[in-house]
């Protein structure tokens, strides 16, 4: 990004007259979730990222979801004991050897 | 057919990730140890069955999950809900942006994303009821498609994105409400 002179895009609004296959703000969020998830056909796809290219506050939404989401998945590790590893290792070996000898 | 003597080396390397999910699930260390040494026996002894080549991980959730809800979920005689209603779409975003005006580059609410502690975050998604919980954290924490949730949780794809999409609402919320307590997210918003 870096520093720009340009002011993002204004919304696209939802009740004026739009060219075939773009899609209103309201409809660009309401598929947000399935964008950033990876659900979407390609042909969906485009069509998300065809109003992106033009709306500035739907690019800072889906910026934020999908920021939400690192950060939720990053927040969440937790460090698994040793002592774990070792009682769950040792488990499976008594399982072996049980079945085995 | 999968051989036994080969489960170790391929399912060990996953237990960061059962670790973590069993903590989110039982909110507790204790639970969540015997959470996960119950699923690796149980993937042990059932792993004659699992078809290699197909996906070791989503298997081990399944199990995971199963063993979660039916041992240690106290058992629920209602559907749980999310209470959720009022929670309109860009709800966190909303609420982190204020007033402002969209700004350049690294936004604001970007950067007020960054103050919540992983605390905040654990805290949250373990708030949320057990559904919903699960629903978040296969998809969010863990990153699995639909389609693999549906086989995890034994549901319907359709109910697995109401799930999420009504958990990711709630987790919002309990951001929201953490987050004023803490003075990350203007109180004014909450009093509305």
């Amino acid at each position: 990004m870096g520093d720009q002179e340009t002011p993002p895009n204004p919304a696209i609004p939802s009740d004026g007259p739009l060219p075939a296959g773009f899609l209103n703000c309201d409809e660009t969020i309401e598929r947000l979730y399935f964008y950033l998830d990876g659900e979407l056909t390609e042909a969906r796809r485009v069509e998300i990222t065809r109003h992106l290219d033009m709306c500035g506050p739907c690019v800072g939404a889906f910026g934020f979801e999908a920021e939400l989401r690192k950060v939720i998945a990053n927040r969440c590790k937790d460090h698994v004991p040793d002592s774990l590893v070792a009682r769950v290792a040792e488990a499976l070996q008594q399982e072996y050897s049980h079945h085995d000898g | 057919m999968a051989d036994q003597a080969m489960f170790s080396d391929l399912a060990m390397e996953y237990m960061p990730a059962l670790y973590t999910a069993a903590l989110r699930m039982t909110r507790n260390p204790a639970d969540a140890e015997d959470l996960v040494q119950e699923t690796y026996l149980k993937a042990y002894r059932a792993f004659a069955s699992f078809e290699l080549g197909t996906n070791l991980k989503a298997w081990l959730y399944r199990i995971l999950t199963n063993t979660y809800i039916n041992t240690y979920r106290a058992k629920k005689r209602r559907p749980e809900i999310a209470d959720v209603e009022d929670v309109e779409d860009l709800y966190l975003y909303r609420r982190l942006s204020g007033d402002q005006p969209p700004g350049l580059g690294r936004s604001a609410e970007d950067e007020a994303l960054d103050r919540f502690t992983d605390t905040d975050v654990k805290a949250a998604i373990e708030s949320l009821p057990d559904t919903f919980r699960i629903a978040v954290l296969l998809a969010d924490v863990e990153g699995f498609s639909y389609k693999e949730i549906a086989e995890i949780t034994d549901v319907p794809i359709g109910t697995v994105m109401s799930r999420i999409h009504r958990g990711r609402k709630a987790l919002q919320k309990a951001l929201v409400q953490r987050g004023s307590t803490r003075g990350l997210v203007g109180a004014s918003d909450e009093a509305r």
